[in-house]
């Protein structure tokens, strides 16, 4: 019985994450090295990559300094409409990505409600990289916070009201006290924020126009290459999407591993 | 730093937590703030230093009216139930923490820092963390922490509630003598008679949101000012009677009383160690069977019961006298209350104990 479950757990890892993962880097390299970085190395490509890093770039730390606000704010007052605020934050986890950017475009779209506006004072938002930055902060704005509440709701206040009776400023509190008993939780969170900031595909394509060479992230130039039956080429550019998920998963694994390994020495040592 | 108070009420969602409490403590007063779980002590003590605002009510410390400072300008020292240390600073860093706060040079804190722990006596300790002490290191941390600059004012909220028995056995002593050193003035929550009397100076009972007596340890004791002070310091026997006049009447048994106007039904209150205990009838005794004898070490507990005056009595005695007793469950016995007090009923009185200890 316990074999069987473990082995048919097994069979569907294999089935659904090994193999295509296998795939995936098997077809990018299947004709050698050097195609796989002419592929890589294509001005498209590299535009896209650079893109993509843009936006990430400015989503994430606008995230991780949202997602502390949110979490901070959420933990440590008590107001009314604080349940609504916390249903909002999940809000971008349970709604279509492909929404996300309607709602962009419907905003600030041509014809939508801030677009004539920001259009005669220049600004282009959709089919431009704002409109990208601003999609990929809508879908990805839940993670640094979800990952920090029930951290910080555990910890409780003690220690921020010792500060304060103490003598602490309120800025003095957040630096020395607040951040750094919170620092591990919040990379983990920025963390998995990046994964999905680089990874983004619905909201971005949406609103992306898929401009060669200017609005294309990596996901979206993917998804043209193969549409236009360069599969090579696809392959190779998903293997970059790919290693990324290597690395996130690497830089989590690790941080788990910190985080217990320091909480088993504490008990070991409270132990004593 | 004298504290005065002066009709503080403050209530939490329309449910009063504080109801008009006026206090005075004079400099230099190691004061307990003693009652059951919800009476309002830590809230009490929260709005001293300055975390909770109250509703109404004055607070001044030396005479100055606090009210409107916040925790931070008010230079309190104040030490929280689970020490609230600050888990990724060494021992050193905490004790430091104000100081550094204040911008105080270095070389000052330093200085202040190693005073303070020899204080506490945890001078080889400065480069641990948190997580490396014991309860008993961590909450003289918190000691040594709160006193680092020099605050006029102590509070410490249940100091050793987290603490296993001998720890606090010790810690008590410890901040008992630590007082008599520094004279700093102090006012620490518990809701264990024991602790109170053994450390404060003067005990402030508290019940449901009201400061119900302040005394001496000695005076709240022999002379409990109500009902719930009196059930709230140890163990007593309740006889259900009514007052006439000057006396007090339990059935047959007759007492002196506070005179009340014409007849009330009233409590008589008997501590355990207050009753005496005789094998024949004597004028002023009345019948009860032992259900069982109990041996404490150095004293002994009597269960009896005697129908007709209260279901379960309880009686404290000697030990070695017990022994020579030689009591037996089911033996019929003759009780005398050598001492009483009476307690006419009031109804509708706000308790937070009488549903459990009657």
């Amino acid at each position: 019985m316990k074999w069987g479950l473990i082995a048919a757990a097994l069979l569907f890892l294999a089935a659904f994450v090994l193999v295509p993962a296998a795939a995936v880097v098997v077809e990018a390299l299947r004709d050698g090295v050097a195609l796989w970085w002419k592929a890589v190395s294509d001005a498209d490509a590299w535009a896209a990559i650079r893109l993509t890093l843009l936006v990430a770039a400015i989503a994430v730390p606008l995230n991780a300094a949202f997602g502390v606000a949110a979490a901070w704010s959420l933990t440590r007052f008590r107001y009314p409409g604080r349940s609504v605020l916390l249903a909002l934050i999940d809000l971008p986890f349970g709604v279509s990505p492909v929404i996300s950017g309607m709602v962009t475009v419907l905003l600030f779209g041509a014809h939508g409600w801030f677009g004539p506006w920001l259009d005669s004072h220049g600004v282009k938002v959709v089919f431009a990289v704002p409109g990208i930055v601003l999609a990929t902060v809508f879908v990805t704005f839940p993670f640094v916070a979800r990952e920090l509440i029930p951290f910080m709701e555990a910890q409780g206040t003690d220690e921020e009201e010792a500060a304060h009776v103490l003598g602490a400023s309120g800025w003095q509190i957040f630096t020395r006290v607040t951040l750094p008993n919170v620092k591990w939780s919040l990379l983990y969170g920025v963390i998995l924020c990046n994964a999905r900031a680089m990874g983004e595909f619905g909201a971005v394509s949406v609103v992306s126009g898929h401009i060669r060479g200017m609005t294309n992230t990596l996901p979206l130039h993917v998804e043209i290459l193969y549409n236009e039956y360069s599969f090579r080429a696809a392959f190779a550019v998903a293997s970059l999407l790919f290693l990324l998920a290597l690395v996130t998963l690497f830089a989590k694994k690790t941080l788990e591993w910190r985080q217990r390994t320091a909480r088993r020495e504490a008990a070991r040592r409270s132990a004593r | 730093m004298s504290i005065e108070i002066r009709g503080l009420s403050k209530a939490f969602d329309d449910h009063p937590v504080l109801r008009d409490v006026s206090l005075d403590i004079p400099e230099g007063e190691l004061v307990a703030l003693l009652g059951p779980s919800g009476c309002g002590k830590t809230t009490l003590l929260r709005i001293l230093a300055g975390l909770e605002t109250a509703d109404a009510g004055e607070v001044r410390h030396g005479g100055e009216e606090v009210s409107a400072r916040s925790a931070r300008e008010r230079n309190v020292g104040l030490v929280f139930q689970h020490y609230a240390l600050f888990r990724h600073m060494t021992v050193a860093d905490n004790v430091g923490f104000a100081l550094e706060a204040r911008k105080a040079p270095r070389a000052e804190v330093t200085a202040r820092v190693d005073e303070l722990l020899h204080l506490v006596q945890l001078d080889g300790l400065r480069g641990r963390y948190p997580h490396q002490l014991s309860g008993g290191q961590r909450q003289r941390v918190a000691l040594a922490r709160a006193l680092a600059t020099s605050p006029r004012i102590l509070l410490l909220d249940e100091p050793f509630g987290a603490l296993d028995a001998r720890v606090r056995q010790e810690l008590r002593r410890w901040l008992r003598s630590l007082h008599d050193e520094l004279h700093v003035t102090s006012i620490f929550v518990t809701h264990d008679q024991e602790e109170a009397f053994e450390v404060a100076d003067r005990v402030v009972l508290m019940n449901a949101g009201r400061v119900e007596q302040v005394g001496s340890p000695a005076e709240v004791f022999e002379n409990p000012a109500s009902p719930f002070v009196m059930r709230f310091l140890g163990a007593v026997n309740v006889f259900l009677g009514h007052v006439d006049g000057g006396r007090a009447f339990v059935n047959e048994l007759e007492f002196a009383a506070p005179s009340a106007p014409g007849r009330t039904a009233a409590h008589v209150y008997v501590r355990p160690h207050e009753i005496d205990l005789h094998r024949a009838a004597l004028p002023g005794s009345f019948e009860a069977r032992v259900v069982r004898v109990v041996v404490l070490g150095a004293s002994a507990r009597i269960e009896l019961s005697a129908p007709g005056y209260a279901g379960a009595l309880e009686l404290e005695l000697d030990a070695r006298k017990t022994e020579a007793l030689a009591l037996v469950p089911g033996e019929v016995v003759h009780l005398s209350p050598r001492r009483v007090r009476v307690f006419p009923i009031a109804e509708g009185e706000p308790d937070s104990l009488t549903a459990s200890r009657l």
